[in-house]
């Protein structure tokens, strides 16, 4: 019941949203099934005329729908963008399948003896097609449709992924804030679209075979006008900016940024994180959300803007170990605090950027930089019955580039032997990990040990004020407290999110930090 | 009966059909004069309908020609040549989203005509096939019985007075009693007076029925061409004569008339019954009548023996 009037809070606070969202559904289920009805029907009719064609157009479009949306979205970005244009593309090609597997069945299904007649009569063989199989087909291809309507308006959740709107923008803003109630928001109203739309095309079919002639050309004249319901008004201003699902809904992310620096007159669209990047290379957008040691900061050319009021909370990273690690092997702290305070943002960045785009090994990039710094030691021959330092890392290139200077280091300037276990999927799993003893240390990161293990009250969040040797100190001293775990000082570079401009538009328009995007937008 | 002094309707000269490498028509020639009705005979598959539906180019010949009153079929548009000709299918082929009406309407309505003319050329066919148009108009081709369907298929071919009309198997699909009714009411119609009829059957007593001429075919090729009492009394060949043999006695007392045994007869006041039937009457149908009125009747006898009789002087 809780749960039922907080997401009638939420569709009552979001009313405009909610009704943009779904008006901008509709248009574009019904723009793509329009499109693909007007192509597959078509495409259907040839191949019942060229049988032979058949397995292959069908096998094709068959192999379309197996595609996983998000890929196929993928997949269109580098050629369509980013917006209406692959979100329906990518529609049309999932609904081209039933309708035309559906045409070219209604067809076939057409007794031969009824065709032969009208043949033997004289119709020609587009009164044949016309008065004669389109119509005893009808029934068949409107199940078609149906199918396609209803898996159009379950995959155009995912348009919220290419900043074409629509009803998944709630939907995967509330996945990546595990906020059931916004999930429910987008999800209720999308489930209720596609019962909409199946119970309509349904009351359709049970029409008598003669009135349906009638009733399908309304539908297909009406689909062009629900199809018009997409283009709304789209806000104008001098930037646009494209973010990712949870960085418009976090505290933290796009509200308090609007709180400290301003940031009106910035129209947006939603997208999925991995798109916001290519998006921004591609300048579909000029602003967007990312993290400041992103690889493909330096890849895009892209400028990170100076967050100067502190909003975005710190994330410096920094070894967590178990306390017993450095009672049993002492010598080892001399050796992890080489790296303190010797990693640089775009020190960082660099070596995300090798290892994310260049597809080097970590492990080479993160020796290379050792011996670049000074710090690479030749691996010490194994001594028998030497102990091992479990190092643990998260699955992503920047941990894996952490662990693999650890472990160099380790083998090169002690006596002791090293497993890496690399992979440990998210910030809980390496965490549990360490606690329970499977592992030695891991690299962590201070905003995410504050915000996401410890969980501290609102009060204790504004006392440290976002001021990174207060969250460290915090983080150090209540994992101590609470968990029995160490950290040891943070390794220089801060990987927070971040906003992002093309560097060259970023300099053109004299930007470089959020005041100074804020001044400029107020302008 | 056929008209010799006009030219033909149909002329067919070596029409040749292949299906890969074999030869479903082969090298069939015939005429066909006006009012004519020509029955296609032979067993499955030997390609009578194949070359039925050459002539309305349904299907298309490796060789030969169709002309149709002189024109070759191949200089017109298809559709404009089947306008032309009536089509009867054994599937019937009624359009199942077309009302009875509308279904005997297509043809008038592709040529053009008024409707007011349309309306009431389908209620005269309509009963004239036993179909009330106040009953049967307004219905549709599943509410309707086999016998039924093919009535309408009946009236949609002969709706817009197609001089010619090409019929496959009409009746084939339907049951016994059924068919003897619709073949009866088709024979009788009187508007089918004067058309050149091209009628395909592998039922010899439906071809002795309805036949001016029979066109035996077997394995595409003409076996004889004749009035059926020619490919009765003188098969070409072989094949001819074990085609009949299972129905030869029935078909032979249904070819003879009255008129024909009368010359072998007893003098007339000896069998008063026979004597009272109109000289048309066919021997089976004398027998049937003389049989119902007096079983073991007197005249049965003779009028056995001069059939028998009249069928040695045929065959001489």
């Amino acid at each position: 019941m809780n749960l039922l009037s907080e997401l009638l809070d939420f569709w009552r606070l979001q009313a405009d949203k909610l009704a943009a969202q779904t008006l901008q559904h509709i248009g574009l289920t019904a723009a793509a099934v329009l499109l693909a009805v007007a192509l597959g029907v078509p495409l259907g009719l040839w191949l019942t005329r060229r049988p032979r064609w058949a397995p292959l157009v069908l096998g094709v479009a068959g192999a379309l729908q197996t595609v996983p949306s998000i890929a196929l979205l993928g997949f269109l970005i580098p050629w369509l963008g980013i917006g209406a244009a692959p979100a329906i593309v990518a529609l049309l090609l999932y609904s081209l399948l039933p309708i035309m597997r559906n045409t070219v069945a209604g067809i076939r299904g057409v007794s031969p003896a009824v065709v032969e007649a009208a043949r033997g009569l004289g119709l020609t063989d587009g009164q044949v097609l016309r008065r004669v199989e389109l119509p005893l087909a009808l029934p068949v291809l409107m199940a078609g449709i149906r199918t396609a309507a209803v898996i159009g308006v379950g995959v155009a959740t995912l348009a919220a992924y290419v900043a074409a709107g629509g009803l998944g923008e709630f939907i995967f803003g509330g996945i990546a804030l595990n906020n059931p109630v916004m999930i429910l928001a987008g999800a209720l109203p999308a489930a209720a679209l596609a019962l909409a739309f199946d119970g309509a095309l349904a009351a359709v079919q049970r029409l008598s075979l003669r009135r349906l002639p009638r009733v399908g050309a309304t539908l297909l004249g009406l689909l062009p006008l629900l199809g018009a319901l997409y283009l709304l008004p789209g806000a104008a201003g001098r930037l646009r900016a494209g973010f990712s699902p949870e960085f418009v809904g976090r505290a933290d992310g796009l509200p308090g940024l609007q709180r400290a620096y301003g940031l009106r007159r910035l129209p947006s669209v939603v997208l999925a994180p991995a798109l916001v990047y290519e998006a921004a290379r591609a300048a579909d957008v000029d602003v967007i959300d990312g993290y400041s040691t992103d690889g493909r900061i330096r890849a895009y050319g892209l400028l990170v803007l100076r967050d100067d009021r502190r909003v975005f909370p710190p994330y410096y990273a920094a070894p967590v170990l178990r306390p017993a690690l450095l009672r049993a092997h002492p010598e080892l702290l001399p050796v992890l605090s080489q790296l303190s305070g010797q990693l640089s943002d775009s020190a960082m960045t660099e070596l995300n950027y090798r290892v994310d785009y260049r597809h080097e090994e970590p492990r080479a990039v993160a020796e290379a930089w050792l011996r670049r710094r000074g710090l690479w030691r030749a691996p010490r021959p194994g001594v028998p019955g030497a102990a091992t330092v479990r190092l643990g890392s998260k699955i992503f290139g920047e941990q894996y580039i952490l662990a693999e200077m650890y472990a160099a280091l380790i083998r090169g300037h002690t006596d002791l032997q090293v497993q890496t276990k690399t992979g440990l999927g998210g910030t809980t799993i390496c965490f549990e990990a360490l606690r329970s003893g499977a592992i030695d240390m891991y690299p962590e990161y201070t905003g995410t040990g504050l915000q996401v293990l410890l969980q501290p009250p609102p009060a204790v969040l504004d006392s440290l004020g976002g001021r990174p040797a207060a969250v460290f100190e915090y983080v150090q001293r209540e994992f101590r407290r609470r968990y029995g775990l160490q950290w040891l000082p943070p390794l220089g570079f801060n990987n927070t999110y971040a906003l992002l401009m093309r560097r060259r538009q970023a300099r053109q328009l004299g930007i470089s930090s959020l005041s100074e995007l804020g001044a400029y937008l107020g302008r | 009966m056929p008209d010799t002094s006009t030219p033909p309707v149909i002329r067919v000269r070596g029409l040749t059909k292949r299906f890969g490498p074999r030869r479903v028509v082969d090298d069939v020639s015939f005429e066909l004069a006006a009012g004519e009705t020509l029955v296609l005979l032979g067993p499955s598959g030997c390609g009578k309908t194949t070359l039925l539906k050459m002539l309305n180019r349904l299907v298309e010949p490796d060789a030969g020609t169709v002309e149709i009153n002189g024109q070759d079929v191949r200089r017109q548009r298809p559709e404009q040549l089947r306008r032309g000709m009536g089509y009867v299918i054994q599937q019937v082929g009624l359009l199942p989203h077309y009302s009875v009406a509308d279904n005997v309407a297509v043809v008038p309505r592709l040529l053009g005509h008024a409707p007011a003319a349309i309306e009431a050329r389908t209620r005269e066919l309509l009963t004239r096939l036993h179909l009330p148009p106040a009953e049967y108009a307004g219905r549709f081709p599943h509410e309707l019985s086999g016998g039924q369907q093919q009535r309408v298929g009946l009236a949609r071919a002969l709706a817009a007075d197609p001089p010619i009309i090409l019929l496959d198997e009409p009746f084939g699909a339907l049951d016994p009693v059924v068919r003897a009714g619709i073949r009866r009411d088709f024979r009788e119609l009187p508007e089918l007076r004067g058309k050149t009829a091209v009628l395909v059957t592998h039922d010899v007593a439906e071809a002795f029925e309805l036949a001016d001429r029979i066109l035996l075919l077997d394995a595409g090729r003409v076996q004889q061409l004749g009035r059926p009492r020619e490919l009765l009394l003188r098969p070409a060949n072989d094949f001819v004569r074990r085609f009949f043999a299972a129905e030869r006695l029935a078909l032979q007392l249904r070819t003879f008339t009255l008129a024909e045994v009368q010359p072998y007869l007893p003098a007339a006041p000896a069998l008063p019954a026979l004597h009272q039937l109109p000289a048309h009457t066919s021997v089976q149908a004398a027998l049937e009548q003389l049989t119902a009125a007096d079983p073991g009747g007197a005249a049965v006898g003779p009028l056995m023996h001069a059939f028998h009789h009249a069928l040695q002087a045929a065959s001489a």
